[in-house]
């Protein structure tokens, strides 16, 4: 069944809270090197779908399978350290340190020392020079020792890029990268995904049919918790039940980015 | 920062001259519940969680140290490292089985578990129940210095108390402790980085606790004698007023807090008698609406304004 051209595999995957399915059967195939983007209408799924995936929720049933392996019984942390590093609707950074602190803290876990309550913080200072070449990448060096708290929310989802790349992993989640920004923060998020692309693979979320559109390689639809549609943008933008799925508020969206 | 360095030289000057201006005895009561408050403070302020039971390890280590000098008769400095080991141990097991609920849970199962440890104290044979363990000798240090006399006896709980406060202090500001920050600050974050937190929250608990019992059996060689209001719920609600009044999460501030509060209580108990505990709960509310950050907590704030 494991094919290497697939990163990751779900099968069947549902959860179920009382009384409510919001994930009904779930089979999604991520392909190696892909940005590949999950878009549905409020309330489908996404955001659950991703908590099942980094296991922040238990499945009810169905397997997720990383690499061939079978991660389904993996603990959040465990995933985190096979390559799977996930962000989050709402930025998620930590908000009274540094911002180099921010990404020390992603580089902190390979020296081994995260433990030792003994030794001196000046220990972490061999980080400092990587952080900065991260902070480098998404153009945050300048405010490298300002306080996360005080930066504009583009550059605090920005970090939370950096930190999450300071893991190196070889699938990033992103849950809505570019969520409540203006048009350039939008347009700067997105080439910044587009450039972290490389070597990796990439799920998102994402609501902005702009982004969605720019640079997603494959596109999964889900509509009430289950798959409606998937395929490349031209593909999905004219199924019907995705645009019937679409109807009201972000029917427009799409046919204006169309 | 920068100003760091020379306010704990000055602390510690002042500390070394203190007992030839004040009763040390009142002066080594104060440094102990600072070093607890201290304790305390590391996992209130440091790591975000509220504990309503750490009367045990105070409690537990000052029972152990007490039995170890009294009927094993061990030196001094053997028998407090005894209680504090102890406490890390019973806060080992008290962490397991806290630790995975938080918020208001976490301060319930740690009240629950301190209950049933006072409850322990008042039946167990070797605690002397309702008496407690009375008529401890303190003995010497090595062999050489005579700990009764108490200006001997201060400087060996200031030596502990300094220890404690550095280990305090590097815990803080070491790689753990920058882990023990992003937790706090995000903890779901944290996970998502690859940290199991838990094991993080478990090792910063049974610091805590260890720590708190080295300030309880230390308090036990002062005043010879361990009892049941070292372990009782009372002493678990001091610790975090102590440590709110002087400033959660600010490394002084629970040393002023337990000042404030160790000394008001030693001046007023023969004026005022039981309304010592309207006082305390009066300076507690107003400090709750007041301000919020503690004494030292304010200061700083004040400071950064300016």
């Amino acid at each position: 069944m494991a094919s290497p051209d697939y990163i990751l595999e779900t099968d069947g995957l549902v959860k179920e809270f009382k009384g409510f399915v919001a994930v009904n059967g779930v089979s999604l195939k991520v392909a190696r090197g892909h940005i590949h983007a999950l878009i549905g209408p409020n309330g489908a799924g996404k955001t659950t779908c991703f908590n099942l995936l980094t296991k922040f929720l238990e499945p009810t049933r169905g397997t997720i399978r990383f690499n061939g392996h079978d991660i389904t019984a993996d603990k959040p942390a465990q995933i985190a350290r096979r390559g799977v590093v996930r962000s989050f609707q709402i930025s998620a950074v930590f908000p009274h340190l540094t911002v180099l602190e921010n990404v020390r803290i992603a580089l902190q876990r390979q020296l081994g020392t995260s433990f030792h309550f003994w030794r001196s913080g000046r220990t972490l200072d061999v980080l400092n020079e990587r952080a900065r070449e991260l902070l480098a990448q998404v153009g945050l060096e300048a405010a490298a020792n300002a306080l996360t708290i005080e930066l504009p929310y583009g550059s605090k989802r920005a970090l939370e890029i950096a930190t999450t790349l300071a893991l190196e992993p070889e699938l990033m989640l992103l849950d809505e990268p570019t969520q409540g920004m203006g048009h350039e923060d939008v347009d700067r998020v997105m080439q910044l995904i587009k450039q972290v692309s490389a070597n990796r693979t990439i799920l998102m979320v994402e609501h902005n049919m702009k982004v969605v559109a720019g640079i997603s390689d494959r596109i999964t639809v889900l509509a009430r918790g289950a798959v409606l549609a998937e395929g490349d943008y031209e593909e999905v933008s004219a199924n019907p039940l995705v645009i019937e799925a679409y109807m009201g508020t972000e029917s427009a969206e799409l046919a204006g980015a169309h | 920062m920068k100003y760091a360095t020379p306010a704990y030289a000055v602390a510690f000057l002042l500390l070394l001259a203190a007992p030839f201006f004040v009763y040390p005895v009142l002066l080594m009561k104060v440094l102990c519940f600072a070093l607890f408050a201290c304790a305390f403070n590391l996992l209130l302020g440091y790591t975000g969680l509220l504990s309503f039971g750490h009367a045990a390890f105070f409690g537990a280590a000052a029972y152990v140290a007490g039995h170890a000098l009294k009927v094993w008769e061990l030196p001094a400095l053997a028998g407090i490292l005894l209680g504090a080991g102890a406490s890390a141990l019973l806060g080992w097991a008290f962490g397991s089985l806290a630790i995975r609920r938080q918020g208001i849970y976490f301060a319930m199962i740690t009240l629950a578990l301190a209950q049933m440890m006072y409850f322990f104290f008042l039946q167990a044979p070797f605690t002397g129940g309702e008496d407690g363990l009375q008529g401890v000798s303190r003995g010497s240090l090595f062999g050489l210095v005579d700990l009764e006399k108490d200006i001997n006896l201060y400087y060996f709980v200031l030596a502990i108390a300094v220890f404690g406060f550095w280990l305090i202090h590097r815990t803080i500001h070491s790689p753990f402790g920058q882990i023990l920050k992003a937790i706090r600050e995000n903890e779901p974050r944290a996970i998502s980085l690859g940290y199991d937190v838990a094991r993080y929250k478990l090792l910063a608990f049974v610091l805590s606790a260890g720590l708190a019992g080295l300030a309880g059996a230390t308090k036990m060689l002062v005043f010879q004698f361990a009892a049941l209001t070292d372990a009782h719920w009372h002493m678990s609600g001091e610790v975090v007023l102590m440590t709110i009044l002087g400033g959660m999460g600010t490394v002084f501030g629970p040393v002023v807090g337990s000042a404030v509060i160790v000394t008001l209580e030693t001046e007023l108990a023969d004026k005022v008698g039981s309304l010592v505990t309207v006082i305390m709960g009066a300076i507690f509310v107003i400090c709750v609406l007041l301000f919020r950050r503690g004494i030292v907590g304010e200061l700083l704030a004040l400071r950064k304004r300016t």
